[in-house]
Formats: structure tokens, C-alpha cells, sequence
């Protein structure tokens, strides 16, 4: 199980990195990993308006549909295209081609309240 | 692990269960199906009890072939869907679902009983299992524990045989490396749907060697097994039957001895560099889906009829069966929904409860399967829908998410069952 400490999670795990003035969002390893073979992600289209905790989206496995939650309030910029035709990236490679949306956050501070990579590590071992 | 049944099922494998679904697809998998019901049914009088409850016939299935029915209620009403495997003239062995395990052992016994003046004794003592060393052959036990002329017993078996399958395009290529048949030669597997009675073992080289004892006699196939290793021989009931439309069989051995032969299988395997492995409960149902075949507690339920299921074919409407008038009426009333296997054209993942509407967003049915069907490389899914839109090629929409997604009725099968030319 991976934990990468170059970005920030919450307790719904998706994690949040910052790159530049955006925040890129996804699923942690941990999620990816409980949920088993994605097939679809459903995604946002962008310029949609979130609030921290809504839910933006649907990552479907063969198990399961399950919410994708907002990590950070925001206007969303960019969704990777590439899931569309390669889902299974989100199970290959949740911190990095696996990413869902680019976020133009509204309230950045939102960022220090999520939890480091050492306390969501911390989280996922009490569940 | 999930609950299943009373049971802790694996949904899956290390690999997932699309990989899973693939190996099955082009090599072989293994997938243990102890959890469902196996009921012994025998005694004078069993078939025709047996003819009478299912709805398929059973008296003229020659012995040594298995047949695959539905069990109704008085009204028509699916209690289960069923495989029944001839032993005998008046010996049957039956694999049944295992969520409804109770309710089918409480109708053959209700129905045994009715059927005689003397009530079935239940069970009887066994000897134990033999131990490492000796030739397991609980089945021998088991079969020739039978009284004189009794009336028709039903005896649960479900916990004294074990249940795995084992399917795909080499599996027989690999099984028949570790088994003999009943005359201690390499086994042949029988036809489709055919059973045999085969010894399971470690990895059979060559031809068993010719062996005598001490005095010169010739050994017997068991005796022969019994000085190869600690675990000589299992004897397994074996049916070339399954449930992924690939070709492969179903193997039941004795209880305890049931993971010897599932790591028999699994090495067997790797001796001979083909690809095998384990494959769970999600990749058995878009293996089965694929092929068309029915789940109980989706395509079937007690509120559905043959009819509604397109499970005529497995109806002999010729002979009398419990349920049958009810088969009939419904047949000729039509049907106020029939079940239509679509795929969806936009994309978007159908589930399980999701409603169907049509073009005006009017509900006109219901998933009961919906899945990502690896061989197809598409979401797709049955659903109960109103007969005027179940044909194939119509439109339809999934509600997903309170969205209309556009689907298309297709015919079934979605994939053409590899054993079937």
C-alpha cells in the first residue's frame, strides 16, 4: 500500500496535490485498492462549481459505484481524458496518470486542513 | 472475503476479476463452489419423484448424464434452478443454489414423504473418511449404504462432498494428467453433461505401471494407487458441466479432501507451464452472464415463470410436472415482461435495481444483471422489461443516476458457449 507524501488526503480518500495555482484530485492507493478493477469514472464537466465534500463524481468498479467527494472548494478546470478510455489507470497508478480533475481551488487554505500522507496512513490502519 | 449465503466467498483473487475472467476465457480457472447445495435423492421411486417436481424429464436421462432443470411452485413460480446429475436408475445427485439450499431440501422431503406411507429416514452412520495412505473413496461409502426397498430418501450432502470447477479451453488438458477413471487407466472425460467416477492424484507421468502383488495377482486400480504417494487417490464424481460457457467440469470430492484437490489441480498446472488460477465470485457472474445464463435471485425469483425467463426450453410441457398448468396458462396469457439482454450504447454502468424507461423516461422494467462484460469489452446487463420492448435491436434506457442512458436489446447469447458448434 502506497502513501505518497507529495500530496494530502481525506477521510473519504481522494487526495489533493498542489501543481502551481491548481490542485489535482484523485483516489488514494488504499481506495483503489478496496474497490478492485475500475471500469468507468464518471467525471465532471469542467467549469462545474464545487464545494469541499460534494460529490463531483463516480468511480465505478466491478464491485461497486462509488462517490468521488471534493477535497477542496473550487471551479473544476481539466478532467483526464484518459480514464474515459483507460479506467484501469486509477487502479495502476492512483497518484499519477490515475488523477480525475484539476481544481481552481476558491478557499486554499482548505489544503492545510487535509490530512498528511503519515495521518491518513495513520487513518486507513484504525478502519 | 464476503458473506454469501451463510458462506465466506471470495469476490476475488489477487489479480481482479476481470484478469480472472479472462484466464478463464483463454486458458483455465479454478473456482471453489463448495458453498452451493449438493442433495442425494434415491430409493425406489426417486425418478418418478423427480419427474414429477422438475420441470425437465428426467426418466429418460440415461445413466451417466446430467440434465439441467428448474424446480417450481404450484403457480409457476421459479423456487430454483438446478442441475440433476443420474447416478442410478433410482439415484440422483442434485446441485442446487445455495441461498435456497433449505427451502429445496424442505420440498423434496415434503414431496418424498407425501409420496409414501412410511416417512424417509433421515441420514445414516457413515465410517469416517479414510486417512492418508489409503484410497479416499467416501463416494463408494456413501453409495452402497443404500437400504433394501425404502422409500425415497433425501439426504443432504452439502457438507460430506466438497464442490470446485474447473473451466476454460485447457482444463481437461490438464485434468486428465492427474486422473484415472474407474479402471485405473488415464481417464477420458466424458461428453458435455456426461459424469464419470474418477480417481484424482498427483501427476500422472505415464501409464500406471502394471502391478502385482506378492502372490502374483494382479492389483486392483485401488490397491495400485495406494503405493504411490500419502494421498493416492481421491475418487471424485466428476461432470463435464459448468457455468462460464467454456469447457471444463465440476469435481466433487470428499469433503476433507477437497483442497488436496484443488492444489492437485494447481500444480498440475504449473508442472505443465499452462496457465491456471483461481477465480472468484465477480468473475464467475460476467463469465455466466456472457454465455446467458441465468443467477437465481436476478434472472429468477419465485415471482418469476419460466416464461418471463425464457426458460421454456428447459420445460417439458409433454409430461406432468408441478407447476406445469401455471407454465401453460402464463404461456398463453403472453407474459407481462420478458427478460432482454442489452448493452449499452452510451457509456455508462448499469447495476442491479436500476430502473429501465423508455424513450419518454416512462419506467417500463428493471435490471436485474448489470456488469462490465470483459469479453466484450462493454457495459451490459439483463433486465425484465414489457414484451413490446424486449425484442432485440430496440431501444432502451438505464436510469443511472437519474439519467437516461441509451441501451440496445440484443439477442442472447453475447458470447457463443465454446462447447457448442
Amino acid at each position: 500500500m502506497t502513501y505518497d507524501p507529495e500530496v494530502k488526503y481525506q477521510k473519504s480518500h481522494e487526495w489533493a496535490r498542489k501543481d502551481g495555482t491548481l490542485f489535482t484530485v484523485g483516489i488514494s492507493d488504499y481506495a483503489q485498492d478496496s474497490l478492485g478493477d475500475v471500469v468507468f469514472v464518471e467525471l465532471p464537466v469542467t467549469g462545474k462549481v464545487v464545494k469541499k465534500g460534494d460529490a463531483f463524481g463516480v468511480v465505478e468498479s466491478v464491485k461497486a459505484a462509488s462517490d468521488v467527494y471534493a477535497p477542496l472548494s473550487g471551479t473544476i478546470v481539466e478532467v483526464n481524458s484518459k480514464l474515459k478510455d483507460d479506467p484501469s489507470l486509477v487502479n495502476k497508478e492512483p497518484f499519477g496518470a490515475g488523477w480525475f480533475v484539476k481544481i481552481q481551488a476558491s478557499n486554499p487554505s482548505e489544503y492545510e486542513e487535509l490530512l498528511s500522507a503519515t495521518e491518513y496512513e495513520a487513518f486507513v490502519k484504525g478502519l | 472475503m464476503v458473506p454469501f449465503a451463510g458462506w465466506e466467498m471470495p469476490i476475488q483473487y489477487p489479480t481482479g476479476p476481470i484478469e480472472e475472467h479472462r484466464l478463464v476465457r483463454r486458458s483455465a480457472g479454478l473456482f471453489d463452489t463448495c458453498h452451493m447445495g449438493r442433495i442425494r435423492i434415491y430409493g425406489p421411486g426417486a425418478t418418478q419423484l423427480l419427474d414429477t417436481l422438475l420441470t425437465a424429464r428426467l426418466s429418460d436421462l440415461k445413466v451417466g448424464y446430467s440434465r439441467y432443470s428448474l424446480l417450481l411452485r404450484e403457480d409457476g413460480g421459479v423456487l430454483d434452478d438446478l442441475f440433476a446429475y443420474r447416478l442410478g436408475e433410482e439415484e440422483w445427485f442434485i446441485v442446487v443454489n445455495a441461498s435456497n439450499m433449505e427451502k429445496d431440501l424442505a420440498w423434496f422431503q415434503q414431496w418424498a414423504r407425501r409420496g409414501s406411507a412410511i416417512p424417509a429416514k433421515e441420514g445414516s452412520a457413515m465410517p469416517a473418511a479414510a486417512g492418508g495412505g489409503e484410497p479416499v473413496n467416501e463416494w463408494n461409502t456413501l453409495l452402497t449404504s443404500q437400504g433394501g426397498a425404502t422409500p425415497v430418501k433425501v439426504e443432504d450432502l452439502s457438507s460430506r462432498f466438497g464442490m470446485i470447477a474447473f473451466q476454460g479451453p485447457r482444463a481437461l488438458e490438464i485434468l486428465t494428467r492427474i486422473t484415472l477413471d474407474e479402471g485405473g487407466k488415464r481417464w477420458t472425460p466424458p461428453e458435455r453433461f456426461g459424469w464419470s467416477w474418477v480417481w484424482m492424484g498427483k501427476e500422472l507421468l505415464s501409464e500406471p505401471p502394471h502391478v502385482t502383488d506378492q502372490r502374483g495377482a494382479s492389483v486392483t486400480r485401488a490397491n495400485h494407487l495406494t503405493h504411490a504417494d500419502p494421498y493416492p487417490g481421491v475418487r471424485c464424481l466428476v461432470g463435464r458441466t459448468g457455468y462460464t460457457g467454456e469447457d471444463g467440469v465440476e469435481i466433487f470430492p470428499p469433503w476433507d479432501r477437497t483442497p488436496f484437490v484443488w492444489e492437485a489441480i494447481l500444480s498440475a498446472a504449473q508442472n505443465l507451464g499452462i496457465e491456471a488460477g483461481p477465480a472468484g465470485l465477480a468473475a464467475r457472474d460476467s463469465l455466466r452472464f456472457e454465455p446467458g445464463f441465468a443467477l437465481y435471485g436476478h434472472e429468477l425469483s419465485e415471482e418469476i415463470t419460466p416464461v418471463e425467463a425464457s426458460l421454456l426450453w428447459a420445460c417439458d410441457l409433454e409430461k406432468p410436472f408441478v407447476g406445469r398448468d401455471a407454465v401453460i396458462k402464463r404461456k398463453e396469457e403472453g407474459p407481462k415482461e420478458k427478460l432482454a439482454t442489452f448493452v449499452m450504447e452510451d457509456r455508462s454502468v448499469p447495476r442491479a435495481g436500476y430502473p429501465v424507461a423508455d424513450e419518454t423516461g416512462k419506467t417500463v422494467g428493471r435490471v436485474v444483471t448489470g456488469l462490465y462484460a470483459p469479453s466484450l469489452d462493454a457495459f451490459a446487463g439483463n433486465a425484465f422489461i414489457v414484451p413490446d420492448l424486449a425484442g432485440s435491436g430496440k431501444t432502451i434506457y438505464i436510469v443511472i443516476r437519474g439519467a437516461l442512458k441509451r441501451a440496445r436489446v440484443v439477442k442472447r447469447p453475447l458470447y457463443k458457449p465454446a462447447y457448442r458448434s
